[in-house]
């Protein structure tokens, strides 16, 4: 068994009924739990891109990419390494601010991780931040100190680097090879 | 054209050349079945139960290697066609399902006879739609039966509203092969570049696989359920011919090579001829065509063909390395693949390699019987009287061994076997479904009596229809696949698998109209046989059996292949 590790797979879609349920009934059919899931439209008309992130070993990865291929809605499948991604998780996060003095600690933690104020109300603030997940984890172990009210993340959105994309014409050589043709 | 939705879509059956379809009608389906009532040149079977249809639409696309259909009603219409839907899933068999669902303004209300059936079948299709738009019934219809034969063959689900077949839009019709040319069809056909039928094989892939062949001196083909799919029977033939290496068959795979065969070895697995596990065992390299390693060949993923390299073919590239990890693959048609591989490979011979495999017996010797029929005296005497390419139809139990183990199978389509799912009741309609195909040769249905009566109540198709099937049913009183292994595993706990009791079998067929007969001995047999292939309609055989009979050999779940426990 290789090493167990957080992968982050990219889809390309059919933006269509029904096409979420079928690719995460894979994950779900093999016992992973899904880490993170972001759906989202893309440049190109009707296509869209989910990005997944599950905690599994380089062959697993693998298979479960083959399955995916099989799909007739999914038009690609890329499995993107640490080392040749871009990956960006936005979370937004309510505190609560019952003194000035605590309002402006927590607007100044905002400053240095760069989040910015979203919304500030009587006794709350809302702040906004972008980042990859060490810079967000340790964002919230600060906060925590505080009073977190509420807090979301959107999930990763992950990117190839460089000149390669997921898109037929520009995807790296060799890459789908197989998989995809067969219908 | 001004048509409405159910027209199109018995114009759209009418464009992939569809004859014959097995069906049951209901509330959410009748505008369909209105149109059907009007309609010439299609023949509809009205089945006693959808799970009969849609066995029937699957023996139906095995046995002639077209595309099955299968028409059901909303709610429990739809729900009776799983099982028939996974176990064509499970043997990638080409079936093209249509249900109607309750109209658009009852979806989502819980209204009567309403089920999210493309929901429920999403795991056991290769894709399913469901038709909301009267302007995408045509070009769904049409894409779904591009899918369920193209690539790696299986059965897809059309999904209609009822509202969308009454509605009324323009339709042009379109002949089959120009369906690629617009539409999703097209895109998905891009998509897949030149490879949209079959994938075409890499080149460097052939040239590593004959540098391969030339290093083996003990080579071992597996012929898979893949060669019977992909009728690739005469390119795998040269092949194995000229490579001069043994060849094994799993129980898909029957019908893909000539049983009979001098290079034949029998079948491989649990219940495996001691010939095929023991060269499995020993070969050093493996050639598996179409065959995906399930747990009842590879019993043991990690230990399966060690001294082996194991090269693997396949038309689906998902199959690689998912149950057994090869040493090289080669994705595309089976027929393509071979065909290439003959031109580039020399001709071979492996006499110390044969002479090593075929000291080990290819066939199990049962015994004769004693007081009661054999299995082995039953399937004797049923070859010796039938047609040599008589279909025949299996359900799943040990019956289905001893028929497999006996019979040497010499097309494809020619052995109809539940292989993956093991459905129980698979056999009567899925012979059903191979009469109607083949009107003119002999279709038998071996089973037991527990598969029997679970699907027994198709003998009125068989009946109305006049579609002749002979049942020979194993009669042991018990479920004896089960017991086998409560004798063997579980301290003979029979919990549960004693079927002593109705109905009388004799009794049921004239029931239907059919004829009957019980025989203990061959005579009876015989003279049974005689009658039924003179009478020329359905008629089952009811063969009193020992019950303590087994299955041999057989090797344990998860052990080694060649640690048989009994032999």
């Amino acid at each position: 068994m290789d090493q167990i590790k957080r992968q982050t797979l990219v889809v390309l879609v059919d933006n269509e009924a029904g096409v979420l349920s079928q690719v995460s009934r894979l994950f779900s059919r093999k016992g992973y739990n899904i880490e993170t899931l972001a759906v989202g439209t893309t440049a190109r008309e009707n296509l869209s891109r989910i990005t997944i992130e599950v905690m599994t070993d380089d062959a697993h990865v693998q298979l479960l990419s083959n399955q995916l291929r099989k799909l007739i809605p999914v038009h690609s499948v890329k499995v993107l390494t640490e080392q040749k991604a871009i990956r960006r998780e936005l979370i937004i996060i309510k505190m609560r601010t019952p003194t000035p003095g605590i309002r402006n600690e927590i607007t100044q933690i905002a400053n240095i991780f760069r989040a910015s104020i979203i919304d500030v109300s009587i006794g709350t603030l809302s702040l906004a931040v972008i980042g990859e997940e060490q810079k967000l984890e340790g964002m919230i172990n600060i906060l925590k100190e505080f009073e977190i009210m509420e807090l979301v993340r959107t999930g990763v959105i992950a990117l190839e680097r460089g000149q390669n994309t997921i898109y037929d014409e520009t995807k790296e050589k060799g890459e789908f090879s197989y998989g995809k043709n067969v219908l | 054209m001004q048509m409405n939705g159910a027209q199109i879509l018995m114009e759209c059956l009418k464009e992939q050349g569809v004859d014959t379809i097995f069906g049951y009608p209901g509330g959410t389906i009748l505008n369909v079945y209105d149109e059907l009532y009007q309609c010439e040149g299609i023949r509809h079977i009205l089945t006693a139960h959808e799970q009969g249809a849609a066995h029937a639409a699957d023996g139906y696309a095995r046995s002639t290697g077209r595309v099955g259909v299968c028409f059901a009603t909303s709610g429990p219409g739809a729900t009776n066609l799983t099982t028939g839907i996974a176990t064509a899933h499970m043997d990638s068999s080409p079936v093209v399902f249509i249900s109607c669902n309750v109209s658009e303004n009852l979806i989502g209300k819980d209204s009567f006879q309403e089920v999210d059936i493309t929901g429920i079948t999403m795991p056991i299709t290769k894709s399913n739609y469901m038709v909301r738009d009267i302007n995408k019934l045509a070009e769904t219809v049409r894409e779904a039966f591009a899918v369920a034969r193209s690539g790696r063959p299986g059965p897809v689900l059309i999904d209609i509203l009822k509202n969308v077949t009454a509605e009324v839009t323009d339709f042009e019709p379109l002949p089959r092969d120009r369906h690629f040319a617009g539409g999703r069809l097209a895109t998905l056909k891009e998509r897949a570049e030149e490879n949209f039928e079959a994938p075409r094989p890499n080149a460097d892939d052939l040239e590593e696989m004959v540098r391969l062949i030339d290093e083996a001196k003990k080579p071992l083909i597996i012929c898979g359920g893949g060669v019977v799919r992909g009728r690739a029977q005469e390119e795998f033939a040269a092949f194995a011919e000229k490579l001069d290496a043994p060849v094994a068959i799993t129980l898909m795979g029957g019908g893909g090579y000539p049983g009979d065969s001098p290079l034949s070895t029998g079948m491989l697995g649990m219940h495996g001829s001691q010939a095929s596990n023991r060269a499995c065992a020993s070969c050093d390299l493996l050639i598996a065509v179409g065959c995906r390693f399930s747990d009842r060949v590879a019993l043991n993923p990690d230990n399966f063909a060690k001294q082996a390299k194991i090269v693997q073919i396949d038309i689906d590239r998902s199959e690689i390395n998912k149950n057994v990890k090869t040493d090289h693959h080669i994705v595309g048609d089976a027929a393509q693949v071979l065909d290439m591989l003959y031109e580039r490979i020399q001709r071979k011979t492996h006499e110390e390699w044969k002479r090593y495999v075929f000291a080990f017996p290819t066939e199990t010797l049962y015994e004769e019987g004693g007081e009661s029929l054999s299995p082995r005296q039953i399937l004797n005497t049923i070859q010796k009287m039938v047609p040599e390419d008589t279909i025949v139809a299996t359900d799943v139990g040990q019956h289905q061994m001893w028929a497999i183990q006996h019979f040497h199978f010499n097309y494809p389509g020619q052995l109809l076997t539940s292989g993956g799912f093991g459905t129980m009741g698979f056999g009567l309609g899925a012979a059903i479904g191979a009469k109607a195909a083949f009107p003119e040769k002999t279709v038998i249905h071996i089973t037991g009596d527990g598969s029997f009566r679970m699907n027994c109540q198709e003998l009125a198709t068989e009946q109305y229809y006049d579609l002749p099937v002979i049942t020979f049913v194993f009669n042991n009183g018990v479920l004896g696949m089960v017991r086998q292994w409560q004798t063997l595993i579980y301290d003979k706990h029979y919990s549960q698998t004693t079927l002593d009791r109705a109905p009388d079998f004799v009794k049921l067929a004239e029931a239907y109209g059919l004829r009957g007969a019980r025989v203990c001995n061959v005579e009876q047999l015989e003279a049974a046989i005689r009658d039924a292939l003179a009478w020329g309609h359905g008629y089952v055989i009811d063969c009193t059996i020992n019950m303590d009979e087994m299955v041999r050999p057989m090797v344990g779940g998860g052990s080694a292949i060649t640690k048989f426990i009994i032999c």
